[in-house]
This record gives C-alpha cells, structure tokens and sequence, in this order.
C-alpha cells in the first residue's frame, strides 16, 4: 500500500494513482480541465484506493455531463479529505452515449447512493450494483432523460438565451400559444392516454413492503403486522413537500424511503439556458432563506474560472451578508425543530423575530427581502446604503431613518446576542426538549462521512471539517473564530451546534465591521460590470460552506456566452441519504424530529 | 361592493334611538358574508420559496390574526382558503388537486406569487405547471417572487372584499344535487389532464413534425 506523506498534494495523488493502475487511468489534459480519467473496469477498484490509501473519505459530488459532440458522457467525481482538508481529487469516469452504464460507487461510498440515482433518472446513465435504481426527481414512466443535450422541453424555443425572437426588441410570449394543448406539456408520438395508471407508487409500497432479511427486527418472531405509512408530500412537519415512506412494525421504524422530486424545478437545464450572470437570481431560489450563501458559492465558481479579483470592501461585504444569512438560517432551524418538537409556532414566533430586522437589511441593501440576487462576478451589487427604510421615508421620519452602520452595529453587539441567549435560557434546558432529543437520531462519524453528510450535521456528529478552514475562500482565513463541533452525535446537538454557530457568526461580524468602516467608499465591484462574462473553456467546481452544508457548483464552459454544464451539489438532498440510518428503530414522531434536526430546503434538495 | 357592503348595519331602516347601540338590522347576505369573511382559516401549506414569506406574514410583526387568519389547519376539511405558496410542479400537482377537492365548500385558492400564479422564473422548465388557474381556479392572484407579507396582506383584504361581493341566493354551495370534483391529473409521459384525454389522442396520433409548425410563428 502507497503512503501518503503529509505534504502530498491532489496532483502527487494523482501521479501515484497512476503508476499504481497505468492502465487504466490517465490525466484529463484537455485545456482548462484538471483530474484523471479512470477507465469504467477499475473504477470501484480505483475508488477504493482513493478512499484507503489516499484518505479522501468524503464523496462530495458527483457530476454528469454530456458531451454530446464526442459521444460519451462523463461522471465527475470530487472527494475530499475531511482530516488534512485541502482542495478536492478530481477523478472521471467515461461511457458512450449509446449504451451509457458505470459501475455503481455506493459501495465505496454510500454518498453516491441519490446523486448515481438522478444521474439515472436526468442523464440516463445506468449504474450497475445500484440497490436502487429508480428515478429521483420526475416520476417512474416520465419519458426522456432530460438533462441530455438533446432532449427538448415543450416550451424550448433555443439553445442558448437571449432568445432571438425577443432580444433586443423585447417581444412578449406566450409559450402556451405555441402547444396544442395550452399547457407545458408533451407526449411522445402515438401515446394513447386510455388506461394510463402511474408505475412508481405501487412499485415504492412493494419494495417497502418486503420483509427485512438480515439485520434488524425479526418481524416474525414477534408477530406484529408491517404497515407501510406514507408521510407528505402535504405534511405539516415535512418542511415543505417533502415525503417519505416509512414501514412500521409497531410505531417502530424498520424501513425508511425519501421520496423526493416535488419540488423539481428544473433549475440546472434552464442555467445551461442562461447566460452566467443570468443565472445568479436562480440560486437565490435553490436554498431560499439563505439566498445571499448560494450567490456567494456561485459567484466565486465563477470568477475562479475567469481569473477575477474581487476588492477587499465586497468581501467584507460578502461575509457580512453570508454571516448574516448563517444566523437567519439557525434561527429558522431552530424555530421550525421546535414546531416538530410539538410546541406549536410559539418558540419559532420568538426565533423568527431577528430574522425581519436582518430581512429590514437587506431589502435597504439589494431591494428584496428573500431573493437579494445581490453578488456579482467582481464583487457585489450595491454598497451599503446610508440609511435603512429607503425611498419612501418622508423627510423628519425619525423611526424609520437609520443609519446604518448603526443598525448593523446594534444587531450584532445587542439584539443578536441578546436573542440568542433568550432562545438558550428557554430552550436548551427544557425537559421536552432534552427528552425527545438526547440520544435520538445517532449519526456516527464514520457513517457521516460515508453517507456525504456536510455543514453543522457532520458537525455535530464530531467531525471538525469546516470550508472555511479546509479550504478556505473569500477572507475566511484572516478571521478569527472557531469550527464549531459537537461530539455525541445526537439531535440534541445538532440543536446545540446551531447555538455554537450563530454564536461564531457574530464573533466574524464583530471582527467585520470595523473593516467596513475603514473601506468606506472603496470600490465593491471591480472589473467591467458587463452583462455578458467571457469564462475560458474549462471546468471549475467551487464549493462553500453554507448553513445547511457544503454547497457545489459543477460548471462546465466551452467559451461561449452560456454554461455548457451547469451542476448543483445541493447539501440538503445528500445529507438525508443518512435519513434511514438515523431512523431505524425510533418511532414515527422522532423521525420528524430527526429530519428537523437535519435541516432540509426543497427548493435546493429538488432544485 | 365597496364600503356600503363592507358596514354591517343598514342605518336606513328606522331604529329607535334608544336602540340604537344594541341593535344592528342587516341583511342576511351581509352578516353571512361579514362573518364568513373574517374568519376564514388557510391551509397550513406550503410548496416553495413562497411559502417562507407566507410564514413570515403569520408571525408576529405582520399579524394575520387582525384579520382573523391566524389560524392555520393542516386539514384540507378544516380549511376555507388554499394558498397557492410557491412552485406548483407537475409531480405534486395531483397531490393539490385532490386536496382542493378534499376541502369543503365554501373555499378559496389564492395564487401566491409569480410561481403559483405563471410559472414564474421556472416556466420554462420541463417539470413545472404554468399556473395553478389551469387546473383548480383561482380567486386572487398576487404577483411578486415572492411577494411581500405586505403584498400577501392586501391579497388577504382583496379576498374578503370578494366574499362580501356574494350572495347567499348564487353561490355554488347551496345549489341543489352534488358539486363536481376536479379530476385528478394523471403522471404519464408527460402530466395527464384527465380533461385533455381527447385532444391528447388526436394530437399525439399525428405525424410528428407538429411541433416544428407549431413553433414557426415565433422565430420569424
Ligand atoms: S414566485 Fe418566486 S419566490 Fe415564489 S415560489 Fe416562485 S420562485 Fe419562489
């Protein structure tokens, strides 16, 4: 076995790999692309030593792209090293169009499980040794793979945008005018709809209601009945539409399937429409609440590829909205764990209080509460306005005038923390609280990694690896504070570690503002302010730590105006592939707690 | 139907003026109306991005309970209003038909946002409805992405100035015989709107180039 000195580079690794399989991997040497290409025949074997040897533990994503033009598509692997941190190995895997099909990673890593499964389901790759297969986020009998470059929605009108029929006059239309049906749909030819009946849901209750073989409850001997439950997609406590499918013995959990999709949207092939920047309102909308995090992670895929700098006053500026977005984040978090708790929107009514004046900032800021759209490639948008409350204050409105560098001060020196030690004192003591979650949901370390877990999950189950340490980006390495980490692995701290992070995330604050004193009047936004970016031909994946995990952008460019690819590694669906681990053997309302604890958005699970 | 239908008591009809403070005469729509309006309780339900301001209106700066709408159920049964709070995908549009026929009647839809209301910025995409009216119809539509709590407030007041419109002598629910449901979009190749299946036959039997015809007028 090859070892690895502590100062081995991702390009050593690389080289080692390949003197170890020199058959079957070489390096990827097209201009702008880094990595190796790893023959589909040893891939398991090739991952597996990767994992091993090279101590690249962690799978973060996996990546699918169609190169239409060369025939093959290819599946982009990043893993990394939780321990030594550092940047990502980069490793491919190549299959022909035609007869499209790899071996199956989950093995090695069990993080492949849901990303090999939208591979199938949006690029129709098939993985063999799957346990799994099925569609992810359409629907079993849904014709098409949709991600393939040749695929055509029902209101495709062009490749690329802007769209020639409405640039530059600026033409309405109606997309509906153009379908027989009115509608956004299609049918493949000579599709009768008579008798159609749905496959998936029959398929999902039988492959739920199998009995367990091997480890876990013996249901015979101790003669109950298996009853398979069905939670959402309509469901209170489900976060949105999410659903699961859970088999009960008893009220005890044996079996538990995500089923996702609900929320798709469609949101990676309507980016390779758009040009780059044109894409930046979009990733407001994966993780919604936190819209600020997810421009900050695309805008820096971006201006890596294009080689851009970004001036000191936007990054102050930057952190202060991400860190802001960080401690909006938790407190939701916290509001909504204890909606699942049963203590119904009082507690959350408390959490969400901070969150308007936060909102109050960023609406003066970039003019909208929620969707900011505020980052750019270069810097951001708009500088700090003088005052908070915006045009329509009268002159002499004393209350609604702030400034406000004074109000960011008051939040962060006083309403912030006072708020947070409110929600301590209140709730971290309570009986209700401790009781439903100390020692539920056990999520070890090893199966943490393994299952691709990120952000204060992994965390919370002792793991210290934080992005902003490991691989650090913006000015995360010039500020001080601490990687929050929780070692019991239970619910309670994942609770516990959302405290410890909102309370970092006002220690950066407070190391921010005098930056932003100083750099008052300084440029934010530097380079040509242009519409239409030029990125080189290349590819780039950039990743940040967000609040809900590490968010990726897998982009590919063939220099034109457009991303060809255009992938999203969304944290929170790979953090419940860990869902059924946690589950197993709790009761169905723990299992609410659990998926609370975990913190999911659909709009970024589904994209 | 403005703010004569909106004040409860018909001071045209002579009440003694010792009475005055005790007795309202009304008409029966409008204390039917006037009660039915101020109290009508949305479906805890929430799709997407929308829904997080739609939160953020129940809490306590914006305060629904003024309007009393405070009280959200999760049961389609104990719901008078569906708010239509984000992305309406054609996965989960069955799963919101049948919820809006589960509701009784009377009951209202409020299309929240761009999304709910069009499509919004994922119209174009392949696995989004364009517009929840083109399944279960729509009473208010309220633009934005998202819309303020504020914007979401007057669509609240624009529904109650709609129900006050109403007369007990027309509206659907007191008619005889039973009221139709709306039937359940089906997830075939595509989403199956039971109500198409004749045009889906016609059109899918033809020779496939309707599509390219069908897109000429927009490229010229
Ligand atoms: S209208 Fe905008 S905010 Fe609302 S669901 Fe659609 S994308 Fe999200």
């Amino acid at each position: 076995m090859s070892k690895t000195s502590p100062d081995t580079t991702t390009n050593d690794v690389a080289e080692i790999l390949q003197q170890k399989f020199p058959d079957s991997i070489h390096p990827d040497d097209r201009e702008g692309y880094s990595g190796i290409v790893v023959s589909p025949d040893s891939l398991v074997e090739v991952a597996q030593s990767i994992r091993d040897d090279f101590r690249y533990n962690l799978l973060t994503s996996l990546s699918y792209v169609d190169y239409i033009d060369e025939d093959f598509f290819e599946v982009v692997y990043h893993a990394y090293d939780t321990v030594k941190g550092g940047p990502a190995l980069n490793f491919k895997a190549r299959t022909p169009r035609s007869q499209a099909t790899l071996p199956s990673l989950t093995g090695v890593w069990p993080s492949a499980n849901l990303q090999e499964r939208e591979a199938w389901d949006l690029m129709g790759i098939h993985f063999t040794g799957h346990p799994n297969l099925k569609r992810l986020l359409t629907w079993e009998g849904f014709e098409g793979h949709p991600l393939r470059k040749d695929w055509k929605e029902p209101f495709y009108e062009e490749d690329k945008k802007p769209f020639k029929s409405r640039w530059p006059e600026g033409r309405p239309d109606r997309a509906e005018s153009r379908l027989p049906y009115g509608m956004n749909v299609q049918y493949p030819p000579g599709f009768t709809p008579d008798g159609w009946s749905p496959e998936g849901e029959s398929a999902l209750y039988d492959s739920l209601s199998t009995p367990m073989t091997g480890s876990g409850v013996d249901v015979q001997a101790i003669k109950t009945d298996q009853l398979v439950v069905n939670m959402g997609p309509q469901h209170p406590s489900t976060h949105g539409v999410f659903r699961m499918a859970v088999t009960l013995d008893g009220e005890t959990i044996t079996r538990l399937e995500p089923v996702v999709g609900y929320l798709h949207r469609n949101h990676e092939k309507i980016g390779e429409r758009n040009t780059y920047l044109g894409n930046m309102p979009y990733t407001d909308r994966l993780d919604y609440i936190c819209s600020m995090s997810n421009n900050l992670a695309y805008a820096m895929t971006i201006e890596k590829m294009m080689g851009q700098e970004v001036p000191e006053r936007a990054e102050l500026l930057r952190v202060l909205v991400v860190e802001l977005t960080r401690i909006v984040n938790h407190f939701w978090l916290i509001g909504f764990l204890l909606n699942d708790l049963g203590a119904f929107f009082t507690p959350a009514l408390y959490a969400i209080l901070e969150r308007e004046l936060i909102v109050d900032l960023f609406e003066a800021l970039t003019g909208s509460r929620m969707m900011c759209n505020y980052m750019r490639f270069g810097g951001v948008a708009y500088d700090l306005p003088p005052y908070i409350g915006g045009p329509a204050v009268k002159p002499g409105d004393k209350a609604r005038h702030m400034d406000t560098m004074k109000f960011i001060k008051d939040l962060v020196y006083e309403r912030l923390p006072r708020a947070i030690d409110q929600l301590d004192n209140f709730l971290t003591q309570n009986e209700v609280l401790v009781s439903r979650c100390k020692g539920v949901g056990i999520l070890p370390p090893e199966a943490a990694v393994a299952c691709g877990v990120t952000g204060p999950v992994l965390r919370a189950s002792g793991v210290p690896y934080d992005i902003r340490r490991s691989d650090p980006y913006s000015i995360y390495n010039e500020l001080d504070f601490d990687v929050a980490v929780r070692y019991n692995c239970d619910t309670y701290d994942r609770y516990l570690i959302r405290l410890d992070e909102i309370r970092q995330s006002l220690r950066i604050l407070e190391q921010i503002i005098p930056g932003l004193e100083a750099t008052e009047g300084q440029e934010y936004w530097a380079g040509k302010r242009g519409y239409n970016v030029r990125v080189p031909t290349g590819e780039h994946y950039g990743h940040a730590d967000n609040p809900k995990g590490e968010l990726g952008f897998y982009v590919v460019s063939d220099g034109t105006a457009n991303p060809y690819r255009y992938h999203i590694r969304a944290p929170s669906l790979i953090n419940i592939t860990a869902l059924e681990e946690m589950c197993r053997g709790l009761k169905v309302a723990d299992s609410v707690v659990i998926l609370g604890s975990l913190d999911i958005v659909l709009g970024e699970l589904d994209r | 139907m403005s703010n004569e239908a909106v004040s409860l008591h018909n001071p045209d009809y002579p009440v003694p003026e010792e009475l005055r403070h005790n007795i309202a005469i009304t008409t029966l729509d409008r204390i039917y109306n006037w009660s039915r309006a101020r109290s009508v309780w949305p479906m805890l339900f929430g799709l997407a991005c929308c829904a997080i301001e739609m939160i953020a209106t129940a809490a306590a700066r914006y305060d629904p309970a003024r309007f009393g709408m405070e009280v959200m159920r999760p049961s389609p049964r104990q719901a008078d209003l569906m708010i239509i709070a984000g992305t309406v995908t054609k996965k989960m549009v069955p799963q919101i038909v049948r919820l809006y026929n589960q509701m009784s009647e009377p009951r209202y839809v409020i299309a929240m946002g761009a999304c709910a209301s069009g499509g919004g910025p994922f119209k174009e995409g392949y696995s989004v409805v364009d517009g929840i009216d083109k399944f279960i119809p729509v009473d208010v539509y309220i633009p934005g992405c998202p819309p303020t709590p504020q914007a979401l407030l007057q669509g609240f007041i624009t529904l109650h100035e709609k129900i006050e419109g109403q007369s007990i002598t027309t509206v659907p629910w007191y008619r005889k015989g039973e009221g139709e449901a709306i039937p359940v979009p089906v997830l075939g190749p595509d989403l199956i709107d039971p109500r198409q299946t004749a045009l889906i036959r016609n059109v899918a039997s033809q020779p496939p180039d309707t599509s390219d015809a069908a897109q000429e007028p927009a490229t010229d």
